[in-house]
């Protein structure tokens, strides 16, 4: 009983990752009506800026965030400008083919120069706090994850506050509603979308961040994240960031639950159920509109 | 104040309008009948920017339109009640109005539109925290001229306001443009409720098939036996 209940508590804990690396995808999926596929390997480009700015800087590594995250949204700009920008101008259709295939071939690429700067090793970071746990009852609870939690708590609540408060939050929700009418209201949405693509990189960092921070970063980890934020997406359904994060803490417990009920290996498949069950029964997602 | 010239739009392939040309002037009610598929409301799509013409052009206050990107034309004073309102069904009725006033030239007189929009529909003041969602279609409507008149327009261009509408609230509406038109601003209007559009409207244009066919004050139109026969049905010849 109380392995399980364990292994409930990290799967919570990896879950809220699930959800900060959702939600970045979830809104630019829902502003641009892109799919990022090449979400994961901004995660790990996050998570190496994460590794060097410890490693060269000095820098504790949850200040780290302080420099990524400025770091992701200039990235996020550079590829909207220089990539994603092309796509939006197609219609709503080709909008999500085209994005793959640019998707697909950014992940390669940026894959491929992960691998070529800083080899295929794994890395990770390593802090004086590192081994640090809290134990409640028979609980023992990692602090370094149970603060990455509450950070990717807080990232996702400022934004929420930011798309319902902000002038330009409440344009880009409009553009993500209905963006012929947002034109009509005078947004200029492809600013909108500037602003949602830079700010879901942003997340990415952040995530990233997180990642390396309480687990290690490689090149190759990409893929296994966009997979777990697509999961997320879809099971939580696009119009609410809160619900994306919930939505990620539940992929985590599930996943948790089911590798200690069947073992190790079905951790993956559950996700994958979940991704078909959710599609079947409630096709715009659990907190979805 | 709004000069259509020769305009030529299409969907695809499919060309809709096939060298139009009209006019609204300042202060202005023009009503723009016609069956379904005449092209109604391509142009007024063209002219807000939605839609980029093959040829021809749109002017407004001397400055080309058609060139310019939909925002922008907000911004010069030239909104659009698009067909089917259009609202952000998940926001709450003030924000739905503020997005109106998003354009920078609108901005400085946010409060004193939102005040305007009130006075002219006191239902939504009310109603200013639900969401749009749980209105009415007619009180949708209200919302949905309310956050064009927010961008403070000089012409307001409506896309068939009174459809799917009851026709009590119909009648408010139009007398809302009534308002709105004395307030200094032209009313640029495409409707099927012909009655309800020739009794208000100074001048009128009929579409079919993607050219001007007829044009004449609201009164010649309504005397007229082809938009009689065709546009108001057989019953109203005899009357």
């Amino acid at each position: 009983m109380t392995v399980l209940a364990q292994q409930l508590v990290l799967g919570l804990l990896i879950g809220g990752l699930y959800g900060l690396a959702a939600a970045g995808l979830s809104l630019v999926f829902g502003v641009m009506k892109v799919l990022d596929v090449a979400h994961g390997e901004l995660i790990m480009l996050g998570g190496y800026a994460a590794f060097f700015a410890v490693g060269l800087l000095g820098l504790d590594p949850f200040a780290s965030l302080l420099v990524v995250i400025p770091l992701s949204l200039l990235l996020g700009v550079a590829l909207y400008w220089g990539l994603f920008g092309f796509v939006v101008r197609a219609d709503e259709e080709t909008r999500v083919k085209n994005s793959l295939l640019i998707g697909f071939g950014l992940a390669l690429t940026l894959h491929a120069l992960a691998v070529l700067l800083w080899t295929a090793d794994e890395r990770s970071i390593v802090t004086p706090y590192g081994g640090a746990v809290l134990s409640v009852g028979t609980l023992s609870i990692p602090v370094i994850r149970l603060a990455s939690l509450a950070i990717a708590f807080a990232l996702i609540g400022g934004l929420h506050l930011l798309l319902v408060r902000w002038r330009w939050g409440k344009a880009v929700r409009a553009t993500a509603e209905d963006w012929q009418a947002a034109l009509l209201t005078g947004i200029d949405v492809r600013r909108a979308y500037l602003l949602a693509f830079a700010i879901g990189t942003a997340l990415a960092g952040a995530a990233g961040t997180l990642v390396t921070i309480g687990y290690s970063v490689s090149p190759s980890i990409g893929l296994e994240w966009t997979l777990k934020a697509l999961i997320v997406v879809v099971l939580a359904g696009l119009g609410s960031m809160l619900g994306t994060f919930v939505g990620g803490l539940l992929l985590g417990v599930a996943e948790a639950a089911s590798a200690a009920t069947f073992g190790g290996p079905y951790r993956e498949v559950v996700g994958l159920v979940l991704f078909v069950v959710v599609l079947v029964i409630r096709p715009r997602g659990l907190f979805g509109r | 104040m709004l000069e259509i010239r020769d305009l030529e739009a299409a969907h695809g392939d499919i060309r809709v309008l096939s060298g139009v040309s009209l006019s609204v002037g300042p202060g202005e009610i023009v009503a723009l009948l016609g069956p379904n598929g005449a092209g109604k409301s391509t142009l007024l799509n063209t002219v807000a920017g939605l839609l980029r013409p093959r040829r021809g052009t749109v002017t407004f206050q001397g400055e080309d339109l058609h060139q310019l990107h939909a925002h922008l034309i907000v911004e010069r004073g030239v909104a659009l009640v698009p067909e089917g309102r259009r609202l952000f069904g998940s926001m709450n009725v003030e924000d739905n109005l503020e997005l109106g006033a998003f354009a920078a030239r609108a901005r400085a007189t946010k409060a004193a539109g939102l005040e305007r929009v009130y006075t002219l529909f006191p239902d939504l003041r009310e109603r200013r925290r639900q969401l749009v969602r749980a209105l009415s279609g007619g009180q949708q409507q209200m919302v949905a001229v309310g956050r064009a008149l927010m961008s403070s327009p000089r012409l307001l261009m409506l896309d068939e306001p009174s459809l799917g509408i009851a026709p009590r609230l119909v009648r408010s509406i139009m007398d809302s443009l009534v308002e709105i038109n004395r307030g200094g601003v032209a009313v640029f209007l495409v409707e099927q409720n012909v009655q309800a559009a020739l009794g208000l409207a100074h001048r009128a244009y009929v579409l079919e098939s993607g050219r001007v066919a007829l044009q004449g004050s609201g009164d010649e139109l309504l005397r007229d036996p082809h938009v009689r026969r065709a546009y108001l049905g057989p019953l109203a010849m005899h009357q």
